[in-house]
């Protein structure tokens, strides 16, 4: 069957050649559906919990999503004529924003106050001739102790002002309205950076995070694909040392790929920060396979065979292997279906694809290929390879040692495993190279920019908010709020309360507390409502029926576990203390502190089995239980020793992080399998297992290390791309797979001398 | 990049170059069924009508709202508007007196019965909510000539009938709008629709007006007046239950004065 079917490749290469070039642009042609996604949505199933509560609030309230622009003079304070007028100008432009529905900023700020019996709300700043010294005063005043713009429109210190623009997305085609919004508001930063050189513009907000989504993904695409095609053309060149096979290879490889991305398109798949680099993971998975198969083609030359016996002795070697490698690759990939996290079961399906279009073009395409290519033998000299020789040697010497001092290794690193936290924050994705978490970083010293949390307080009936024992509970939360160490600000509908029943007592500060009658606090409140302008309403703070208020709260930058753990603390604080009001959470940092606990939780649940299945797979190939079953420690051992170096280095794991354990078991298993393989091989052939570990590390031990050093690169790679998702995936990926080969190396051998003595003629 | 800055750019060029005759060519039909709108309503003297607001949410939950209010007539001024709410409970009695101007800012007052008050409001307010509804404030106040700049578009099929299209572009630079887009029925010039432009020049809201009655033979009244705004995907309904002309209110009963006896 075998030996027909590689015939008929050789007899009709141009055919074969012809109909992979005709699948090939088939399958490529759905390239031209391919886009990338901004929106951190898509990072969440369309059921998430918390996803679905945050729409819920956004439904009953007004969106939140936004754009935030940082404002902050390179030296001096924001309270002077100049710096004041530019914020003024900037707000006034900042309303021709695409889809903007609100802007606010210190000079818009609402300002009440009580002049003689009537009640005065203006614009802090309603017109820039007014700004005389004393004007100027009058603002910083203001600004400076109003408790709902510190910290949230301006810093603290008066060192910083912010503007925030409130977008509502019609979400027909999200991504080309995230793409324009953010647009403007880089055209209005360049604009205002142009007349205003001596002050610096950051722009922040789920927006410019929805675009430096896209826009990162695009920069990976752009900068590491190109890099790791030059990483590969090299390698293969080192390795091959043939012009004409690693075009063979780069052929392969390269309608690998357009076929996988072509694919991806008609299935409807995204491009997005996890899948942009399927590109890179399928180079250096496809490379291992290319090479296996010229490598032993020119062996075969090189000993004086045709080019026809060559082949056919490169496939015949290499075709059982190729295919159960790629097999255990797919089935790790396949196994991130498991996530909770789209994006990272497209990533799964892509690379599970890729890997095995790989494969099918390797063994069917490549021989074709190097058939009609004028291909000479290597120039490598194919020689005893004495540094295997020795480190066979080094091993059967030492077994004593290096078997128990081994698993005294793994054991130690794998005790360091509990130092690792899930941690998922979305500006944490980000590399601080990245000019969105420069941004954040820079902002988040001054304002509380990047983690605000909804709460919805609920009376249970229409006009409730009005209710004064209402209005006095979401003041005591909110003061309990504040004295929480990780609260940078809090914005309640109560501070307008107290505000309004002082401005309608003429001023009297003694009135700056809760009214104490329902329909005085509705009344005062619907003056003030029917005096402010378009876009600065209390739509975004109060419900239809006024009978739910929405408390936004600042936080300071806390990790994904202390945010949900503060989350949980205030929801039961306001059960204890409230509990005739019912109470929710939301907002995007929510959804991620929650989506990392809960996809490791499932990936972790997969794990088994997909170690039972790549298992079962092995038992297959190799016919022996046994071989199987010895399989499972040098399998697990990679894993389990990189997440405890992890946890030394680190600490944190993300969501690309999650997905490791899975996906590296499929490619490290590809060693234990070769090294067993072969080691099977000879205690078959009858010699004893000292004669066999010799035997396996003189066939294999090169192509070893030579497809590790390949992998070992080609994920390092990942660890230049803008996303800690993917760099720090790149990173343990790389670190679990070079385990892997010391575990091969040193430990599995030692494993086989210490425990399978059997005699040969037993041998099963 | 360079598309996104070129292309408003070229666009707005385009836009000056085409719209700038065709305003002028067009000012004075548009101004003149303005006056005829203004003019054919002219006469009716005092109102008095019973109405509910209904407020619905993006997710569709609704609220109501339920008021009285009385108009006056005046002949060389903005029409005086009077609103007093009787639901929810807690604002009951609160009473909105409002003086339109055609050329100044409106005055506007409000009587708090909890404080037993008086309060004057700011009239910059004008795009700002009306209780917290679709309607702005300039929604729903007299049509005046001199508040808009009129320009007729077209004539176009509207339900049975035709009707004329006019582009009115509010005086006020405290307006919310940059525009409105008025159909106006050709048999009895009042509005079927009127589209309303945020001042990013992108539509906000659009106004229905439907079951209009007849009264005195000759003043056409809708009843059903729905704000549906597209960019929040909220809206509201404005239901007139009972609308009674010659009620013998006088401008007495709509000053601040008679703000406080309001009931």
């Amino acid at each position: 069957m075998r030996e027909r079917w590689l015939g008929l490749v050789l007899k009709h290469p141009w055919w074969v050649l012809l109909s992979t070039l005709l699948l090939v642009v088939l399958m490529s042609s759905g390239i031209s559906q391919l886009y990338f996604r901004g929106d951190f949505r898509i990072f969440f199933a369309d059921d998430n919990p918390q996803l679905l509560a945050f729409e819920r609030m956004q439904d009953e309230f007004n969106k939140t999503d936004n754009i935030l622009i940082g404002i902050a003079p390179a030296e001096g304070s924001m309270f002077n004529k100049e710096v004041l007028t530019l914020i003024k100008q900037m707000t006034d432009a900042a309303w021709q924003t695409p889809y903007s529905i609100r802007v606010d900023s210190i000079t818009n700020f609402q300002h009440t106050q009580a002049d003689e019996d009537d009640l005065l709300v203006e614009d802090l700043l309603l017109n820039t001739n007014q700004l005389d010294a004393a004007k100027i005063a009058t603002i910083r005043h203001v600004a400076l102790n109003e408790i709902t713009l510190v910290n949230r429109l301006i810093a603290k210190d008066g060192q910083l002002a912010a503007i925030n623009i409130t977008v509502q997305l019609p979400e027909l085609d999200k991504n080309k309205e995230v793409f324009d919004t953010y647009k403007f508001a880089e055209q209005l930063k360049a604009d205002f950076s142009a007349r205003y050189p001596q002050i610096n513009f950051h722009l922040s907000g789920v927006i410019a995070m929805n675009y430096a989504f896209a826009h990162e993904a695009e920069h990976d695409a752009k900068t590491l694909i190109p890099i790791m095609f030059i990483v590969i053309v090299i390698m293969l060149a080192a390795l091959l040392r043939s012009a004409l096979g690693a075009l063979a290879t780069v052929i392969v490889i390269v309608i690998a790929i357009t076929s996988t991305l072509g694919l991806a398109g008609w299935a409807g798949i995204f491009l997005s920060t996890a899948t942009v680099n399927v590109p890179t993971i399928l180079m250096t998975l496809a490379v291992a396979d290319c090479v296996h198969v010229i490598a032993s083609m020119q062996f075969a030359l090189g000993r004086g065979d045709s080019k026809k016996d060559a082949i056919s002795f490169s496939m015949q070697r290499n075709l059982g292997p190729v295919f159960i490698t790629s097999a255990t690759t797919a089935i790790g990939f396949l196994t991130l279906n498991f996530s909770e996290v789209p994006i990272l079961a497209d990533l799964g399906n892509m690379t599970a694809v890729g890997v095995m279009l790989a494969c099918l073009f390797s063994i069917v395409t490549l021989p074709a290929l190097l058939y009609v290519l004028p291909i000479k033998a290597g120039k490598i000299t194919v020689q005893q390879d004495t540094v295997m020789n020795a480190l066979a040697s080094f091993v059967i010497r030492r077994k004593n040692v290096l078997f128990p001092g081994m698993l005294l290794i793994m054991a130690g690193f794998a005790s360091l495993i509990s130092l690792n936290t899930v941690n998922d924050e979305a500006v944490k994705y980000f590399s601080t190279r990245t000019e969105f978490r420069q941004s954040i970083d820079f902002l988040d010293q001054h304002l509380a920019a990047s983690m605000p949390i909804d709460f919805v307080i609920n009376s249970g009936q229409s006009s409730g908010v009005n209710q004064p024992e209402f209005i006095n509970a979401i003041d005591q939360f909110g003061q309990w709020l504040m004295q929480q160490p990780e609260v940078a600000h809090v914005n309640s509908i109560s501070d307008t309360f107290k505000r309004l029943n002082q401005n309608m007592h003429g001023g009297d500060p003694a009135y700056y507390r809760v009214p104490t009658a329902q329909d005085e606090a509705a009344q005062y409140l619907l003056m003030y409502e029917m005096s402010l302008p378009y876009g600065l309403d209390l739509n975004n703070q109060l419900n239809v029926d006024k009978s739910a208020t929405r408390i936004t709260v600042a936080l300071k930058n806390i990790g994904s576990k202390e945010i949900t753990a503060f989350e949980q603390h205030a929801l039961t604080y306001l059960a204890e203390h409230y509990p005739a009001y019912s109470a929710s959470a939301a907002s995007t940092a929510l959804i991620f502190g929650h989506i990392g606990e809960r996809n490791m939780a499932s990936m972790l649940q997969t794990l088994p089995l997909a170690l039972v299945l790549i298992s079962l797979l092995l038992v297959f190939s190799m016919r022996s239980w046994r071989m199987g079953f010895i399989s499972l420690l040098p399998n697990i051992a990679p894993a389990a020793i990189g997440f405890g170096i992890w946890g030394w280095y680190s600490g944190e794991v993300n969501l690309g992080l999650s997905i490791v354990a899975s996906l590296s078991l499929g490619i490290v298993v590809d060693d234990t399998v070769h090294f067993l393989a072969k080691y099977q091989y000879a205690r078959k052939e009858g010699q004893n297992a000292e004669q066999a570990v010799r035997y396996a590390f003189n066939t294999v031990g090169r192509a070893l290390w030579i497809t590790t050093a390949v992998l070992v690169i080609g994920f390092s790679v990942l660890m230049l791309s803008s996303f800690h998702l993917n760099s720090d995936m790149g990173l343990l990926t790389a670190i679990i797979i070079f385990a892997a080969l010391v575990v091969d190396f040193l430990f599995l051998p030692a494993f086989l001398l210490k425990f399978d003595t059997k005699e040969s003629k037993n041998y099963a | 990049m360079r598309n996104a800055i070129i292309t408003p750019l070229v666009l707005l060029s385009l836009a000056l170059s085409l719209l700038t005759p065709l305003a002028s060519a067009d000012d004075g039909k548009g101004l003149a069924i303005a006056k005829e709108r203004k003019s054919r309503d002219a006469g009716w003297g005092d109102s008095e009508s019973l109405t509910t607001m209904v407020l619905r949410n993006a997710a569709g939950a609704e609220s109501k709202r339920e008021m009285r209010t009385a108009a006056l007539e005046m002949p060389d001024d903005g029409d005086k508007g009077l609103t007093i709410f009787d639901e929810p409970r807690d604002v009951r009695g609160t009473a909105f007196l409002n003086h339109s101007h055609p050329s100044s800012e409106d005055d506007q007052w409000l009587y708090l019965p909890a404080l037993k008050r008086v309060k004057r409001i700011a009239s910059r307010n004008k795009s700002g909510p009306f209780m917290g509804s679709e309607f702005a404030y300039e929604d729903l106040s007299s049509f005046e000539i001199a508040k808009f700049h009129f320009n007729y578009l077209r004539d176009e099929a509207c339900g049975d009938s035709t009707c004329l299209v006019i582009e009115q572009t509010p005086a006020d630079e405290y307006s919310g709008y940059s525009k409105s887009v008025v159909w106006l029925n050709q048999q009895y010039y009042q509005p079927e629709k009127i589209e309303f432009y945020d001042k990013k020049h992108s539509l906000l809201k659009t106004l229905t007006l439907q079951d209009y009655q007849l009264y005195l033979d000759k003043y056409w009244r809708p009843h059903k007046l729905r704000m549906v705004n597209h960019q929040t995907a909220k809206s509201t309904d404005l239901i007139i239950h009972k609308i009674s002309f010659n009620t013998g209110r006088t401008a007495a009963d709509f000053d601040t004065n008679a703000l406080q006896r309001a009931r």
